[in-house]
């Protein structure tokens, strides 16, 4: 037998800045500090209402006992709100020097200047840094960091901000619901198509700090956009949570992908919900590559209300020494004539544990409606797990399902094979990985297929460079 | 010279190889033969350095005057030993053309390279050079895009190992059994690919069973391994009396 010898995982992007913060709230988690964050952010008294409401849902909430192992959580002990610069700045030069290193090592000024229309580069709890191109203006096009919006646009915020995922949803939501800060904002008017992709980082920068991001988007109808997040973050030695909400409204016609490369590190609860509202003839597509963090529960969701609406998921999972990524997809057929497709891969290595739990639900008025699912996973080593937890409910005779899984293993013989040509392991590990991980890769834009490609290279022999 | 003294190997306590020695030189063709189960593909899984078979102490393999004896399979690759595996595994999901290009690139670059030339090849320069060996081996171009091993037939196989192994410009190959499962056209590929191989300056160990290849090559010696000893060597004459008697007379 060959020995598996994984090189313990050095985490490149694991390094943190000694950031004078400005602005913190004490740690814990109480009525008190609601308050002052909303205060802080002088936000209007629904919101406050509405932040106050959520609180009590997450408290009365217990907490889920399927997924993950979610016990170890000490929410008294995480800060909930943070802001590293007082105002946002224009341009990278603006910005202290070391938030500056930072974002140079994860290449946020690089994807700038290459093809992507707008950065929105969250540092914490703050959208610090965001440049926006002209024509996105000249289109009408609305993309701001979470908490302008509140200020800029109260209406249109308020006629969607809550209304595809409710304070009350889940656990985690409440709590982002209670807590929020940051996130991005987006509205693209009737009939507009967007070609560049819009782009944002996320990154978790203080111990015990939880970040709840919140994101919105309205596609009104006929518009056309694609949004994309890459996150990483510092390696701390107590556990991080990261609890965002993304919600999505896909109007008659238009359609939106929602691309995320996730890279949190080794001590990370993530615990996200995505949900997508999707109207007649609108198309909605989730990308979504988790790799890192402790925990990752997350199954992004599309909600197929109109005639003809689509949902795709695309996903990408690895989970390595102490990793569970417990993720997935949810389709809702509520319309006629809808269709969805969730294809899954994951990557369990050293120890690590990928779960797929998937929904597909066809509701009684979704005549005629089509799903296929279909999960691939490719085991690297004995300790290593994958288990798929596929639910199908289907209400109507004239539905067209197709459920398919695979499960794969690396072989020692495989491995000596290539070998025996001058391969390292870890490089042949690397190449089996990458070839299994391609049909989604393939996907991306070229810049974040190139990411991904290096992350996994990464993951795979524990080196830099 | 590739030199291998007294070779014992044995695998889950079972001795399969017992005191084998042989040396080759650059060039030489040496053929092995003898009956199945004798070892000859645990020689060939023991001089690439495969971790399941185990040598006892007074073991040997030096590779022109390297001690390989210890060495895991990579390095051994690239200090220039070759397996061409008598079942080449499949790898769903790589491509032929870039698994050759790291090996190539893992095999050719220079520890301290100068500016202009590294030693390694970018994808476009590697593909031409795969194309132009793929050609002369009369593999068609489309099995350099396809996953290594992957859903080929048993010809199509043995004769990329051997385009893997003109590639890869092995001081010395190991060749198992790249004769069974071929057709005739395919046989006389493999037989072209071990001319080039000797020209390039490979000293070739041949495992074989039948006759059939070496019609088609003009073995240095041959040698008879039975129940994990070499128990003779010779010339052509022997692959003869081989083909008539069988190993019976061999002790």
């Amino acid at each position: 037998m060959i020995i598996m010898n994984f090189v313990p995982l050095e985490y490149k992007l694991g390094f943190s800045d000694d950031i004078d913060y400005h602005q913190k709230v004490g740690t814990g988690l109480s009525e008190k500090i609601v308050r002052q964050i909303s205060a802080y952010k002088n936000e209007p008294d629904w919101m406050l209402k509405f932040r106050l409401r959520a609180l009590g849902y997450f408290k009365n909430k217990p907490v889920p006992k399927w997924g993950g192992d979610l016990s170890k959580i000490d929410y008294e002990a995480i800060t909930y709100f943070l802001n590293p610069v007082s105002k946002k700045v224009n341009s990278w030069k603006e910005l202290p020097s070391k938030i500056r290193d930072t974002y140079e090592k994860i290449g946020v000024p690089e994807a700038e200047r290459d093809m992507l229309a707008g950065v929105e580069a969250q540092y914490d709890s703050s959208v610090i840094y965001g440049s926006i191109k002209k024509k996105l203006d000249e289109q009408g096009v609305i993309f701001t960091d979470t908490d302008s919006a509140l200020r800029l646009y109260p209406d249109l915020f308020k006629e969607y901000f809550g209304t595809i995922i409710p304070p009350m949803d889940n656990k985690f939501a409440a709590l982002n619901s209670a807590f929020w800060s940051g996130g991005s904002f987006i509205y693209i008017p009737k009939g507009t198509r967007v070609d560049l992709p819009l782009q944002a980082y996320f990154r978790i920068n203080a111990k015990n700090m939880g970040q709840f991001e919140r994101t919105l988007i309205i596609a009104d109808e006929g518009s056309t956009v694609k949004y994309l997040e890459g996150c990483s973050a510092p390696v701390y030695t107590s556990d991080s949570l990261h609890a965002a909400v993304v919600e999505i409204v896909v109007k008659k016609n238009a359609t939106v992908q929602y691309t995320t490369i996730q890279n949190w590190s080794g001590n990370v609860y993530n615990l996200v919900t995505k949900r997508s509202r999707v109207e007649e003839n609108g198309t909605m597509s989730w990308v979504d590559c988790n790799i890192g963090s402790k925990l990752t529960m997350k199954y992004p969701s599309c909600y197929l209300m109109g005639k003809g609406a689509r949902g795709e998921t695309l996903s990408l999972a690895i989970a390595g020494k102490n990793q569970h990524q417990d993720v997935g997809a949810k389709m809702i057929h509520v319309g006629a004539h809808t269709s969805s497709t969730a294809i899954s891969k994951s990557i369990s290595r050293g120890g690590g544990r990928n779960s797929y739990r998937g929904l597909v639900e066809v509701q009684a008025l979704a005549e005629k409606s089509k799903s296929k699912v279909k999960c691939d996973a490719l085991i690297l080593d004995a300790t290593s797990r994958s288990d798929t937890y596929p639910t199908i409910k289907v209400n109507r005779s004239d539905t067209q399902m197709e459920h398919e899984a695979t499960v794969s293993k690396v072989g020692a013989d495989q491995l000596f094979y290539m070998q025996s040509r001058g391969l390292s392991q870890n490089d042949a590990e690397a190449m089996i990985v990458n070839g299994f991980a391609e049909p989604i890769i393939k996907t991306l834009p070229m810049e974040y297929a190139l990411e991904m490609n290096r992350l996994i290279q990464l993951e795979m022999t524990g080196s830099v460079g | 010279m590739l030199k291998i003294n007294h070779l014992f190997v044995s695998i889950e306590k079972k001795e399969i190889i017992k005191n084998f020695s042989l040396e080759i030189n650059p060039k030489e063709l040496h053929v092995l033969m003898g009956p199945n189960g004798s070892g000859k593909s645990t020689l060939g899984f023991t001089l690439m350095g495969h971790p399941d078979y185990l040598l006892n102490e007074k073991s040997k393999i030096v590779l022109d005057g390297v001690n390989i004896t210890n060495l895991n399979p990579e390095e051994r690759a690239k200090i220039g030993l070759f397996l061409a595996f008598q079942n080449p595994i499949a790898v769903p999901g790589v491509r032929v053309v870039n698994f050759l290009r790291m090996a190539y690139n893992q095999k050719f670059k220079k520890l301290n390279p100068d500016t202009k030339n590294s030693g390694e090849l970018g994808p476009l320069e590697f593909y031409q050079l795969l194309l132009k060996n793929a050609q002369l081996l009369g593999i068609p171009e489309d099995f350099l895009s396809r996953n290594l091993n992957d859903q080929f037939s048993g010809g199509e196989k043995k004769k990329m190992e051997m385009l893997a192994a003109i590639i890869l410009q092995p001081k010395y190959s190991i060749l198992d059994e790249p004769d069974t499962g071929t057709d005739i056209d395919a046989l006389k590929v493999i037989a072209k690919g071990v001319k080039i191989l000797q020209k390039q300056g490979s000293g070739v160990i041949l495992i074989t069973h039948y006759q059939r290849l070496l019609k088609y090559l003009k073995p240095d010696e041959v040698h008879v391994l039975k129940e994990g000893r070499l128990v003779t060597s010779g010339n052509n004459n022997l692959i003869m009396e081989i083909e008539k008697e069988g190993y019976q007379s061999f002790n």
